[in-house]
């Protein structure tokens, strides 16, 4: 199998034939087909791909992100799509210019699954993902204020004092886990101790 | 191992100049005994430490021995905090909480290189050793420590137990934490007991 090159997966020409100009770039790297997309029009692009009867990705393994060293190369948000009745892999990618905000759309309306895989981009990225319906810090708690640690610009050891770091990692409740958001399995609700429904019903915020 | 052999134990002597009669010093000796060799401990397993603290307390290595027949998983019953693992900082106000749960006397056991200094991870998450977090008796040094190893420093704190005084009031003191801070050490402590060290110290040679 060619490093580049090579037969690309069947998506990569019909998206260009369906988006045209949204699709920007087609690389196949040991036979893996990246399409490099619109940023903007993502939403859209995945929810065709899902529901297409000659695409059926129906599975989004993971989403990302990458930053490359040099610093003029954009951030890049990358989905990993797979096809279960094809069986077939696609990886789409968009380019997030730096200094401008970084923010593309979500595709939780299509795939569920990406609710907790785009908080975590976010919570390591910073990139903002448009109609997520609960966009917390997931790996991070709640109260982390350094910035978003898979940065290049990120220091390994954070932007603060270990003392500081400390103090404000002491100072979170470990029983405050959850907010009303986390629970809207509402049916849950009921099943809490007492207490802790009390403390929700009084609308406590966890995080600040 | 090049380890020197453990001190030998202790000779309860008369010392007429000090305040202690025959009966409390029996009567230490005995509470003592009785206590260095009953010690639950409450095991704070993070990572691979703690699989080695299984195979310690499994039967080839039989922590039982030592009077450790029962592993306290509820704080409130239990003597020795074993902290075998990484401690990131989401972490800190957790085993901060488990150890004022635990009632007095208590003791700590720091096992392996990243409980007792963070180890190889200098970074961003991870606490550069819990006695930043809480007084720690017992370092065991190690990435994991072998079962021995922490074999060996059971018995150092045992030997620890064993010099111990009921007329020293100090050593039941509970840990006072700063108000304002909730550190129980300066901050300046803090930052200096974190320092990075070894090859840590090169760690940014990218120039990143």
């Amino acid at each position: 199998m060619p490093h580049r090159g090579g037969p690309a997966n069947p998506a990569a020409d019909a998206l260009r034939g369906r988006f045209g100009s949204a699709v920007q770039q087609v690389d196949v790297v040991w036979g893996e087909t990246s399409v490099y997309v619109d940023g903007n029009r993502v939403l859209e692009i995945a929810r065709w791909l899902h529901d297409d009867p000659g695409q059926r990705y129906d599975y989004l393994s993971d989403v990302t992100a990458v930053e490359y060293r040099d610093p003029e190369q954009p951030l890049e948000v990358v989905w990993h799509l797979r096809s279960l009745p094809y069986r077939r892999f696609l990886r789409l990618k968009a380019k997030l210019i730096k200094g401008t905000p970084l923010e593309v759309d979500s595709v939780w309306p299509v795939y569920k699954g990406a609710d907790w895989l785009e908080r975590e981009c976010y919570d390591m990225f910073g990139v903002t993902f448009r109609g997520h319906p609960d966009l917390r810090r997931i790996l991070m708690w709640e109260q982390y204020r350094e910035g978003y640690p898979l940065r290049k610009d990120f220091p390994l050891r954070g932007r603060f004092s270990r003392a500081e770091q400390l103090r404000q990692a002491l100072a979170a409740n470990p029983e405050a886990r959850y907010s009303m958001e986390e629970l809207t399995i509402a049916q849950a609700f009921e099943d809490l101790p007492e207490a802790m429904r009390q403390r929700l019903a009084s609308g406590e915020k966890t995080g600040e | 191992m090049g380890l020197t052999s453990p001190p030998a134990p202790r000779v309860v002597t008369h010392d007429p100049e000090s305040q202690e009669s025959w009966i409390t010093t029996r009567l230490d000796f005995l509470v003592n005994w009785s206590r260095a060799n009953s010690l639950w401990p409450m095991p704070f397993g993070t990572a691979c430490c703690a699989i080695e603290f299984m195979a310690t307390a499994a039967s080839g290595f039989d922590l039982a021995r030592f009077g450790m027949e029962r592993m306290s998983f509820s704080p409130r019953q239990a003597d020795v905090l074993i902290c075998a693992g990484r401690v990131p900082f989401k972490l800190a106000p957790v085993i901060r909480r488990i150890w004022q749960q635990m009632p007095q006397p208590k003791w700590c056991i720091s096992m392996g290189a990243c409980a007792s200094s963070g180890g190889m991870f200098d970074n961003y998450a991870v606490v550069q050793g819990i006695d930043t977090i809480i007084p720690v008796d017992v370092y065991v040094p190690g990435c994991p420590p072998r079962p021995e190893g922490l074999m060996y420093g059971i018995m150092m704190l045992q030997e620890k137990v064993k010099r111990e005084k009921m007329a020293d009031a100090a050593l039941r003191n509970e840990m006072e934490t700063d108000p304002a801070s909730g550190l129980h050490i300066p901050p300046q402590a803090i930052d200096e007991l974190s320092e990075p060290f070894g090859n840590s110290v090169h760690q940014t040679r990218s120039g990143l």
